[in-house]
């Protein structure tokens, strides 16, 4: 795999979070903050050569999957699917409105390039211990890359699923942690402290990373180091900021959580000035 | 009492161990077939097959949630899925999981709960699933499957692994007599008519379809025929059978291993309501939970008894 372009990715992350704006703000309701946290994990991902994916068959058994577990960072998952050309600006307009595909949370039954369908949170990882299972039986060299939240860790359904990806040593497994800090009433340390992640997932059999998610050079370094693991499955720690790209017109909010909310259609312009 | 004495039928297998024969049986014809398991497979009888494919079988240990996720992944990726606990666990314990990563996305995942009903016996309420029918029935995409004995729930295990989508197969732990020979007929929604009879019908499933044709037998000794039909489907129900008992008969008695909430008989029911209304009644575990006991001793505390069943026709009879 040839070196990313850290530029062109970066480029390319503050062209998503726009996109992410946009759709939320149009369709008035929405998670954009839990969706800028993650971008630069999910956009190195899709454009920086790390998941192989196929546009002209997106069930492709050898593909690479992505389930994104914390369903409700959707936006991030349509705007980089559409920046990839699966889908036109216009058609991830409809977000959440009646009778879109692009539903409030993903669903796998309308959209062939969602791989789960999620936002009843703790389940993802389970079900990437399934695609990891059955890629190593059927001997494709696949990966599975599956994104939680912090919060989300609270579930304990995450928990088991960890211990029996660590029985099956499954190194084609990788679950990538936004830790943003926050929840829906609250900061992570405020409701239910798990952290660290690392030393629990190393208890537990993992091997794990630990970064800054909003860095992209961190972001490509460590998902560059995957697949040299070879024993057993790989968490990376991924810290970063809700609403990470436009801290400053948030602030102007006086919620640095803002959770699971638009932003107004000034405040959009404002974000998207921001990014330009 | 011995269930399918007085009809006549002799002992067979659980149904339970006609599923685990049958999954052992067909795995070579489904290569896509992979056991996932919650620690309890020496009891649900998957076993067998994770010894016979030892690479195909998965065994999570005691974690439903996860076992059911990870049936949804594995579904995703083209497996055949059958996960199994006891159905109490399987069906109560993982149930969001069944509904977002299985029911929802319509995965080709089969459910496979053991221990049904009461007549597990002496370890008790907490092992029982007697709300599991109401349960699954709930989620859109789910077949439910309720077999009668060893043929049929060996027969449904076929059809099972050969219907396209999300299916709940319930399975009892103990011994149950023979209602079919080998050639059980076995069409998913569609019933089996056991007996026929023109004073009122009897709608079974599981071991209460031995039961009914006990009390067929008996109620025949007094003149009252009955027609027995095995409602081995829950979902889809066969309506048109409901709908030509109910216009034949014109008296139905639902039978089942279950909580009267949401069973066979709360879906019997809301049939014959929009189609057909005729008086009916119910043979069930009613709105209670069960306790230790022996089998037939709590079958019989509970009134899952043949002549539990002819008072509930002698009573519809006089509506």
């Amino acid at each position: 795999m040839s070196t990313p372009d850290l530029a062109k990715l970066e480029a390319t992350a503050k062209e998503i979070r726009r996109k992410i704006i946009k759709i939320t703000t149009e369709a008035g309701s929405g998670h954009p903050s839990s969706s800028m946290s993650a971008t630069e994990v999910v956009t190195a991902l899709y454009f920086g050569g790390f998941l192989r994916h196929n546009k002209s068959n997106p069930r492709d058994p050898k593909r690479d999957r992505f389930i994104l577990s914390k369903g409700h960072a959707v936006p991030v998952l349509y705007s980089a699917l559409c920046e990839a050309g699966y889908f036109t600006f216009d058609q991830i307009m409809t977000l959440r409105k009646l009778g879109s595909p692009f539903e409030g949370h993903p669903n796998m039954a309308k959209l062939d390039c969602i791989e789960a369908s999620t936002g009843s949170l703790g389940q993802g990882l389970s079900l990437g211990v399934g695609h990891a299972l059955a890629c190593r039986l059927d001997g494709y060299d696949a990966h599975t890359y599956v994104m939680s939240g912090d919060g989300e860790m609270g579930e304990g359904q995450m928990w088991e699923a960890i211990a029996s990806a660590s029985k099956y040593k499954l190194s084609n497994l990788t679950l990538i942690i936004d830790q943003n800090g926050y929840q829906q009433t609250g900061s992570h340390a405020e409701v239910l402290d798990l952290r660290p992640f690392d030393s629990k997932l190393k208890a537990f059999g993992w091997e794990t990373l630990v970064i800054n998610g909003n860095v992209m050079s961190e972001v490509v370094d460590a998902l560059g180091k995957l697949k040299s693991i070879k024993d057993r499955p790989t968490c990376i720690v991924s810290q970063t900021k809700k609403g990470f790209g436009i801290l400053p017109v948030l602030e102007t909010t006086g919620d640095v959580n803002y959770h699971g909310k638009p932003l107004s259609k000034e405040l959009a312009e404002k974000a998207l000035a921001y990014l330009a | 009492m011995n269930i399918g004495e007085i009809s006549g039928l002799k002992l067979g297998k659980a149904t339970r161990d006609a599923f685990g024969m049958a999954l052992k049986e067909l795995g070579g014809e489904f290569p896509a077939v992979v056991t996932v398991d919650g620690d309890v497979g020496n009891s649900t009888r998957t076993e067998w097959f994770a010894k016979a494919f030892p690479d195909r079988a998965f065994n999570v240990g005691i974690a439903e949630s996860n076992m059911v996720g990870v049936a949804g992944g594995l579904a995703a990726a083209g497996k055949i899925p059958v996960v199994s606990s006891f159905a109490c666990f399987l069906i109560c314990n993982a149930f969001d999981q069944i509904r977002m990563s299985v029911a929802y996305p319509k995965m080709n995942v089969k459910m496979v709960g053991s221990h049904a009903g009461i007549s597990i016996g002496e370890d008790g309420a907490s092992q029982m699933g007697i709300e599991d029918v109401a349960l699954s029935t709930a989620l859109p995409h789910v077949v439910t499957i309720v077999p009668a004995d060893a043929n049929s729930a060996r027969k449904a295990t076929r059809a099972m692994l050969e219907h396209n989508g999300p299916v709940y197969l319930r399975c009892g732990r103990i011994e149950v007599p023979e209602v079919y020979g080998a050639d059980a007929p076995f069409t998913i929604g569609k019933a089996n008519t056991l007996n026929d009879g023109k004073d009122a019908t009897i709608i079974a499933n599981g071991l209460m379809v031995g039961i009914a044709l006990d009390a067929a037998a008996l109620l025949a000794k007094e003149g009252i025929t009955v027609r027995v039909l095995d409602m081995h489907t829950v979902k889809p129900v066969d309506e048109e059978a409901i709908v030509a008992a109910a216009k034949e008969t014109g008296r139905i008695v639902v039978a089942e291993e279950h909580l009267m909430a949401g069973g066979l008989g709360s879906v019997v029911a809301s049939v014959v309501a929009r189609t057909t209304p005729v008086p009916m009644e119910y043979v069930n575990v009613g709105d209670t939970y069960g306790e230790s006991g022996d089998p037939m001793g709590l079958l019989e505390k509970y009134g899952l008894t043949a002549e539990a069943i002819v008072g509930a026709v002698k009573k519809v009879r006089s509506r």
